[in-house]
């Protein structure tokens, strides 16, 4: 363990290149798959670490309150951007296809529904890493090349307790109400298209959204939301935790961090969708 | 008492550390110089039980640290106070709470009694008035004040100074020599330093270590190594750019 905690252990090197066609090439590849695995372990190793350390006092409420500030500061103006013109979209789009089988009126649950069940959390998510994530990580990985982290050891303190921790349980807290957010904002963009642009009324807009969303789907974008939370977090946290040497190795890990976070985020929401439906 | 016994340690199959043996008694100043590269830091790091060597042993007090120190949570490292070599101090905090952190973290005290400390442990680095300053705002002699300060907050009996004056001006680096002697008279601490400068690391320890090729060629009092008739030494020392030691030129 003591090996990881200065990322020397996790280092994987490159594999030096035998000679000799197929030998060469499964030794590339063995040498791959060899890496990639002790990556993998080694970040289930943290993740379990870090959440032992949640429960386990002292409870960090003011670094939680910073952590969840940063995670909302950051992202918040991106993500009613982003929430703003995704249900404006939906709406013209929605509408167009609706039209079709005239079922304008159905607009509304059709936008509430994309929103509230998958663009919510997945778009939110994929904000908040590109924000709020990518800094996350830069600022561990410069902890770690500055001796912070090493400081913090040597204060027998544990850096996953100050830095990690705080982290997973504000992204906890804070993906769910920015996607709430997104939700909400997305629902009044659709709206605006639909009631201002469309000539739909306002009443089937809202009535029928009533009518079709169930608190399920309110639940399922939750589950998604805080699913997606722990994933980035964790991600980011890991990769600035175990960062390379130098500026080099900062910005390599920044890189790694937002697009596994973004790959993972993907990847369980066909997840978490499939297991639902 | 610091014992050290035949660690080695290699980084991507390249040995740094090829069988160190080494022991430090309890209230010296022990100066370890050695090449850039040679692995000062990495046994400093060793020393603290945040690198695992890949053979060997470190009795603290009789106390294998290696095998106690296996976690990243370690009381056995309460008893240490390091000053890293660009200070190590926290970006996010003031100098201020960078001194207290250790107290506020580590002990009960009030927050008036680590108030006091804390004005206390500035002033006796020569800093008044910088407590809600940043470290981007200080100079690099200023950080490593606080960075003593700071290692020193917790009146550790043994501190780990990883080259505390390198990039320093003359003036500032006896300064900081004057800081350390004057700290371990008073505290009593048993002190590894790591340093470049030579000579004036030898007005300031009681004993000096060379590390060179991964292991300690010489150590003895300042007057023996000055002495010393071992060519490694009488290089290092004199700077010499001819001799046993390789100088990529």
């Amino acid at each position: 363990m003591a090996e990881d905690m200065t990322g020397q252990s996790v280092q994987g090197s490159t594999p030096e290149l035998p000679k000799g066609g197929i030998i060469a090439l499964v030794g590339i590849l063995g040498s791959w798959a060899l890496n990639e695995l002790r990556t993998m372990g080694s970040m289930f190793i943290f993740l379990m670490r870090s959440l032992v350390l949640i429960f386990r006092p002292p409870f960090k409420i003011r670094l939680l309150i910073r952590q969840i500030m940063f995670f909302g500061n950051r992202s918040l103006l991106i993500v009613i951007l982003t929430g703003l013109f995704a249900g404006m979209v939906l709406a013209l789009q929605g509408y167009y296809t609706l039209m079709k089988f005239g079922s304008e009126a159905l607009l509304g649950p059709a936008v509430a529904l994309s929103l509230i069940r998958e663009l919510g959390p997945v778009l939110s998510a994929l904000m908040v890493t590109g924000r709020a994530g990518s800094a996350l990580t830069a600022e561990i990985g410069i902890m770690r090349i500055s001796e912070q982290i090493d400081a913090l050891l040597a204060m027998a303190l544990s850096p996953i307790k100050y830095l990690v921790v705080p982290n997973i349980l504000a992204a906890l807290i804070a993906f769910p109400l920015l996607s709430a957010i997104f939700d909400v904002v997305g629902i009044y963009g659709g709206w605006l298209i639909a009631v201002k642009l469309l000539g739909l009324s306002s009443g089937t807009y809202f009535s029928q959204m009533e009518q079709f969303v169930d608190m399920a789907d309110v639940i399922m974008g939750l589950e998604k939301s805080l699913c997606f939370g722990l994933l980035v977090s964790w991600v980011c946290c890991y990769k600035g935790y175990y960062a390379g040497f130098g500026a080099k190795g900062v910005s390599k890990a920044t890189t790694a961090a937002v697009v596994l976070s973004s790959v993972l985020v993907l990847v369980f929401d066909y997840l978490i969708g499939s297991f639902w439906l | 008492m610091i014992e050290i016994y035949n660690l080695k340690k290699s980084f991507n199959g390249q040995p740094v550390l090829k069988g160190v043996n080494l022991k430090i008694r309890d209230g010296e100043l022990l100066a370890i110089v050695g090449q850039s590269g040679a692995g000062k830091s990495v046994l400093i790091k060793m020393l603290i039980g945040i690198h695992q060597p890949d053979d060997g042993k470190i009795l603290i007090q009789g106390e294998d640290i290696i095998e106690i120190c296996k976690d990243d949570v370690c009381s056995l490292r309460e008893r240490f106070g390091v000053v890293f070599q660009g200070g190590a101090l926290f970006d996010s905090m003031t100098v201020f709470e960078n001194v207290a952190f250790p107290l506020q973290e580590r002990t009960k005290l009030e927050e008036g009694v680590i108030r006091d400390k804390v004005t206390n442990a500035l002033e006796e680095v020569g800093l008044r008035g910088v407590e809600d300053k940043y470290p981007a705002e200080l100079s690099g002699g200023m950080k490593k004040r606080v960075a003593l300060a700071r290692a020193l907050i917790t009146e550790p009996s043994i501190v780990l100074f990883d080259e505390p004056t390198t990039g320093l001006d003359p003036i500032i680096l006896r300064s900081i020599h004057n800081l350390i002697k004057e700290a371990h008279v008073r505290y009593g601490f048993t002190g590894v330093i790591i340093s470049h400068e030579i000579p004036e690391i030898f007005e300031v320890a009681d004993r000096v270590a060379m590390l060179y090729d991964g292991r300690i060629v010489e150590a003895g009092t300042p007057e023996e190594i000055v002495g010393s008739d071992n060519p490694v030494v009488r290089q290092f020392i004199s700077g010499s750019l001819e001799g046993p030691i390789e100088v990529i030129r």
